[in-house]
């Protein structure tokens, strides 16, 4: 699942010391990740582990208190969404990216249409239907009509189709937030394929969370686990197991408790 | 973000159900996709219907004098119903529209008294008109108020503004005269012909280009047509400004055909109309779905009904009653329909 020789040369992404904090508590005590041309990179860890906000600060929602973010080996700075994306950054949001009552087609051209006549932006409908239906033929995305509006779709397809639209708009650094998250076997399978097909075929390098570790042994070269506002473990996913990042999650979870850092009660929610 | 679950293995159990494909292939099938939707259709089949019931009961219906008069009554209706379709789709409404539809005319006016020539204070009168709706928008986009709340606010202003302007005292409509009066509202359809030709333009702009995109798109998912890169913000006041000058406009060509102005009559029934003829063309009030061809059919409903009920003698005071009645059939018919279509999804 790993295109040859992705792990040689710069990263595309590497963060090194990303620190955060929010008045009193600690978000992020010094977060060093590296995500490789291509790789797809799992990351796991509790609530409050610090993941979402690492994330946030990746795709330029918020901006870290000290440490260097780093895109091809050129530190950049991000201060909006708009910043990440130009350095081909993008955060796809499942339920979040797509007009439900727009066609599939005018989804995957939002804001980035085929016009004519100028300033008048009359829309060249057939170009960009003929256009949709070869770059989702391209990814090998099965989308049976792509002048039906987003609504009638399925949310895996819906999923594809936002992930399509970014490496469509020449995201090189993809970030999926549960991207298997309330799917069926077949939906499933749709994403898994669409990650790998981008990841080894394009280059494209994903990072993903989730709580789910079956899901990200399925979709994942390699996973990183936070802790406490860290990076404490990182392994390709062929080199660990469920049992051995389930242990180390519960241990932790155990550690705490013994130290009072968490009650018993918030197992739910932990 | 979800909960954490420790259960590692586990996969959802929420299959999501496989989307049929809901195309319709074939010539007929471009050809209705073409023309007509699910709920243009039902306006439709509503608007023939009534037609064909007022042309039983009496052949006054059908007579060239009578068809003048619906088209007339109807011509303002669809324009600002159409406007009111951009804001709309945009989950937005404009309550001042039937008020600037009423001001232009007396802007006209006053200008003229003061020593302008006409096709300036035409000129000018619009412009205002263009001006009041971009404040609508702009007080709604950059202070947050909700455009129910900005646009009734500039209704009472506007209202306020004539009955204060005026002296409480009706005026003569300049620009009544000649060539000029005759395109511009004297000749019997010439207030249908301007309203057919912004409806077409309007239509085209909604369906067929990037700015009519982006509406539907802002009104579908704020969020995420800002997300895109979409300038929300600009969009909603663009539209606010269109309906105010097809407002405007129509409110000239009605003035310049009825040749006098009362400062007392209220905005209110003009937009009322016009907003139920968008709705129950099939124009969703919680916006992302609007159809300018549906308004049209909305308005033709409400002219014929308004006509037919005169003709066969219901009482203005009962037609009243029954147009309200027919309303709010109309509408809950339109509502079921969309959830029942959401469901068969």
């Amino acid at each position: 699942m790993t295109a040859p020789g992705v792990d040689a040369g710069v990263p595309v992404l590497r963060t090194e010391g990303i620190t955060k904090r929010f008045g009193a508590v600690v978000a992020l005590r010094g977060v060093d990740i590296a995500l490789a041309r291509g790789e797809v990179l799992g990351l796991v860890g509790d609530n409050g582990a610090g993941k979402s906000t690492f994330v946030k600060i990746v795709c330029g929602f918020q901006r870290p208190d000290s440490g260097r973010i780093l895109v091809d080996g050129n530190e950049v700075h991000l201060h909006s969404v708009k910043d990440a994306r130009a350095h081909g950054i993008e955060a796809v949001y499942q339920d979040l990216a797509l007009v439900p009552q727009l066609s599939v087609y005018q989804n995957l051209f939002l804001n980035r249409e085929v016009t004519t006549l100028g300033r008048l932006g009359w829309l060249s409908t057939r170009k960009m239907r003929a256009e949709a239906k070869a770059y989702l033929d391209d990814i090998k995305v099965s989308i049976p009509n792509i002048e039906a509006e987003a609504e009638t779709l399925s949310g895996g397809q819906r999923q594809a189709i936002a992930v399509a639209r970014a490496t469509r708009q020449n995201a090189k650094i993809l970030l999926l937030d549960e991207p298997l998250a309330a799917m069926g076997a077949k939906e499933s399978a749709l994403i898994i394929d669409l990650v790998k097909d981008l990841s080894s075929n394009r280059g494209v390098s994903i990072l993903v969370i989730d709580h789910n570790y079956a899901h990200l042994f399925e979709l994942c070269d390699r996973v990183n686990v936070f802790q406490q506002g860290r990076v404490t473990f990182d392994r390709r996913v062929e080199e660990t197991s469920l049992e051995e990042l389930t242990e180390l999650m519960v241990s932790e979870y155990r550690r705490q408790v013994m130290a009072g850092h968490v009650e018993l009660g918030d197992a739910g929610t932990a | 973000m979800s909960q954490a679950t420790l259960t590692p293995g586990e996969t959802s159990p929420v299959p999501a159900p496989a989307a049929p494909s809901t195309a319709r292939r074939g010539p007929a099938g471009a050809l209705l996709r073409l023309f007509t939707s699910r709920r243009e259709a039902t306006i439709f089949i509503v608007a023939v219907a009534i037609i064909i019931y007022f042309a039983a009961r009496t052949s006054a219906f059908y007579s060239y004098a009578n068809i003048v008069t619906i088209v007339q009554y109807m011509a303002p209706i669809g324009v600002i119903g159409v406007g009111e379709v951009f804001l709309l789709t945009l989950g937005e409404i404009d309550l001042s529209a039937g008020q600037i539809f009423l001001i232009s005319p007396w802007i006209v006016v006053w200008l003229q008294q003061a020593g302008l020539p006409i096709g300036w204070a035409i000129t000018v009168s619009l412009l205002c008109c263009v001006v009041i709706g971009a404040i609508n928008g702009l007080i709604t986009v950059l202070l947050n108020v909700p455009s129910f709340v900005t646009t009734l606010g500039t209704y009472f202003s506007l209202l306020g503004l004539v009955l204060i302007v005026s002296n409480d005292a009706q005026a003569d409509m300049p620009g009544t005269t000649g060539m000029f009066g005759q395109v511009f509202g004297i000749s019997s359809w010439s207030e249908i012909g301007w309203a057919l030709a912004i409806v077409v333009v309007l239509h085209v702009v909604l369906k067929r280009t990037r700015f009519g995109m982006h509406v539907t798109a802002t009104g579908g998912n704020l969020l995420g047509a800002a997300e895109a890169g979409i300038p929300v913000r600009r969009i909603k006041v663009w539209s606010f400004m269109i309906l105010a000058f097809g407002a405007g406009f129509i409110g000239l060509l009605d003035s310049i055909r009825i040749q006098s102005l009362d400062p007392a009559s209220p905005g209110t029934t003009v937009m009322f109309s016009a907003v139920s003829a968008a709705v129950i063309g099939g124009t969703s009030l919680l916006g992302g779905r609007g159809t300018v061809i549906g308004a049209t059919i909305g308005a033709i409903v409400l002219g014929v009904l308004e006509d037919g009920f005169n003709l066969i003698g219901v009482s203005a005071n009962e037609f009243t009653l029954v147009t309200g009645l027919v309303i709010l059939v109309a509408m809950a018919i339109n509502v079921q329909l969309s959830r029942v279509g959401a469901r068969s999804r």
